[in-house]
């Protein structure tokens, strides 16, 4: 593909700002042009959060995917509700399905469920479910790699918390296990 | 080295790069990592970071700081802007070098934080009292807000003027890869500053007061003559019209991404269309308008506002050409495929 557009949302707090950032990491990382941009404005802890990340193989024009979304990675039922019929027929939808039970309803998409919440939660930190949901990007795509993810993890976390590197990665191996 | 930088942030390190000693500045929604991040790395730069208690006192502190011949910047969002304005007629009538920042916001009033583009008329027609203009640039990706902003500071001390750059909260909030490296510094005479050279020179007075009509007068011109130079050496313009394209969409700053889209929208729907796009808003790149393929036949403005730079596109076409207008305002920002069915609708007829 050489355009992906992905929005990621959630509640402030589920780590939906960082996983778009590692993303986009990974993909400057890879010599890729990315934007990666968040909404801001009166945002809280327990409120909505979103960003959008676009990765292209040449230059983006708008930052925003508001419309024709090829993967929505959502955290919580607002996000749902908000952002699944901007999804290109087609495309995926990655559910945070300790949060969200319904039914995705649409049958043109691609749902990808992930126990992400209990999954962190087991590992003894629920601010690890955004990289559980980080898995199904390795699963369903082929943007990158785990060992672009291990690179990335490691620049962000090895020289100050390098415990923290470990616990993500372990996120991530979970969320693939999880998938197989 | 390629790092990934919110606009915002490099807009500071760029700065910070380029020379700046100082930073005054107050918070205001969609700017505040500019002043957060001034007041980490601009003290470890060795520099000079007020939060000031408003932004009149920043826009003076920076008049201060200008006058002692240093680099100096301050950045707002579009209300705070137009609290800036007095301060900066003083900088212009005084021939100081300063560096404003605008991440606007929509408005008028208090507004709201998203993006829009209402603020044109004030950034490019003066906005304060009295003869003057600024140099006004509009980047549309974070790299070329941070070459901006480089550029920024060398006209500011080259034609000793007070320089704007308008960005929003989409290009302040939004990440990309960059690329931040010191460039070749400019040689500029600072004779003029009154930076404490003890009694080993006449002493230097910087004021924007002259109650003698011949005085100011001849200030006034001898500024305006400053001007020409900038208006010959420092017009910027990215024009992507080609040959055969049968419109021209006219838009500025990050929203104009949204144009670039959009023109590849119109290409997928058979429309030929190209974008061109000011860098500089002051002076405006009217020659643009003036060698145009004769293949377009129309002009589309597209802004952030109610048209508001439509009246300088109007200018540059001086009536050769229909000019259209499509803006959203109150932070609303258009899709690729509004601007698209805009520009179709006048190419196919019927607009």
């Amino acid at each position: 593909m050489a355009t992906t557009r992905i929005l990621f949302s959630g509640f402030g707090g589920q780590g939906i700002l960082t996983l778009g950032q590692l993303i986009a990491s990974i993909a400057l990382n890879k010599g890729k042009e990315v934007t990666w941009m968040p909404s801001y404005g009166a945002e809280m802890r327990g409120g909505t959060a979103n960003c959008s990340v676009i990765i292209s193989d040449k230059m983006i024009g708008s930052p925003i995917t508001s419309t024709n979304i090829d993967i929505l990675c959502a955290m919580n039922i607002p996000s749902i509700v908000k952002f699944l019929d901007n999804v290109k027929p087609g495309g995926q939808v990655y559910v945070n399905s300790s949060i969200v039970k319904e039914p995705i309803d649409r049958t043109d998409v691609e749902a990808v469920l992930l126990d992400a919440t209990n999954i962190a939660n087991k590992l003894g930190n629920i601010r690890v479910a955004n990289m559980v949901m980080l898995a199904a990007f390795l699963q369903k795509t082929d943007l990158f790699t785990f060992g672009d993810v291990e690179e990335v993890l490691h620049q962000r976390f090895a020289e100050k918390y390098p415990q923290l590197a470990a616990l993500n990665v372990d996120a991530v191996k979970q969320g693939l296990e999880a998938l197989a | 080295m390629k790092i990934l930088m919110k606009g915002n942030e490099a807009i500071c390190e760029a700065a910070i790069v380029a020379g700046c000693k100082a930073f005054f500045g107050y918070p205001i929604t969609p700017q505040n990592e500019i002043p957060e991040y001034m007041s980490l790395n601009m003290v470890k730069a060795g520099g000079a970071f007020v939060q000031a208690e408003s932004e009149i006192g920043a826009i003076n502190m920076c008049y201060g700081a200008s006058a002692s011949g240093v680099r100096v910047m301050t950045s707002s969002s579009s209300p705070g802007i137009a609290l800036k304005q007095e301060g900066m007629s003083y900088l212009a009538g005084a021939n100081l070098p300063c560096v404003i920042v605008n991440v606007s916001r929509s408005g008028p009033g208090l507004g709201g934080i998203l993006p829009a583009q209402g603020d044109y008329f004030q950034m490019t027609r003066g906005g304060g009292n009295g003869d003057y203009y600024t140099p006004v640039y509009a980047p549309f990706s974070v790299q070329e807000a941070i070459d901006l902003i480089f550029k920024a500071f060398d006209v500011a001390d080259l034609y000793r003027t007070p320089v704007q750059m308008v960005a929003d909260g989409m290009l302040g909030q939004m990440m990309e890869p960059c690329v931040i490296e010191p460039r070749a510094a400019i040689n500029v005479d600072k004779s003029w500053a009154t930076d404490g050279n003890s009694g080993k020179r006449p002493r230097n007075i910087v004021n924007s007061l002259n109650l003698s009509a011949e005085g100011l007068e001849q200030m006034n011109k001898e500024r305006f003559a400053r001007y020409q130079e900038i208006k010959k050496n420092e017009t910027m313009v990215d024009n992507r019209v080609k040959d055969g394209d049968e419109i021209a969409i006219v838009a500025y700053g990050a929203p104009s991404r949204v144009a670039v889209n959009a023109v590849d929208e119109l290409a997928a729907r058979g429309i030929k269309a190209g974008l061109i796009r000011p860098i500089t808003l002051w002076p405006y790149p009217y020659d643009v308008f003036q060698n145009l393929p004769s293949s377009v036949k129309n002009i589309l403005v597209c802004e952030l506002s109610m048209g508001q730079m439509l009246d300088d596109v109007k200018i540059g076409v001086a009536g050769r050409l229909p000019v259209h207008f499509y803006g959203r305002c109150g932070g609303a920002i258009f899709e690729p495929a509004e601007i698209a069915d805009a520009a179709e609708k006048i190419v196919r007829g019927g607009a």
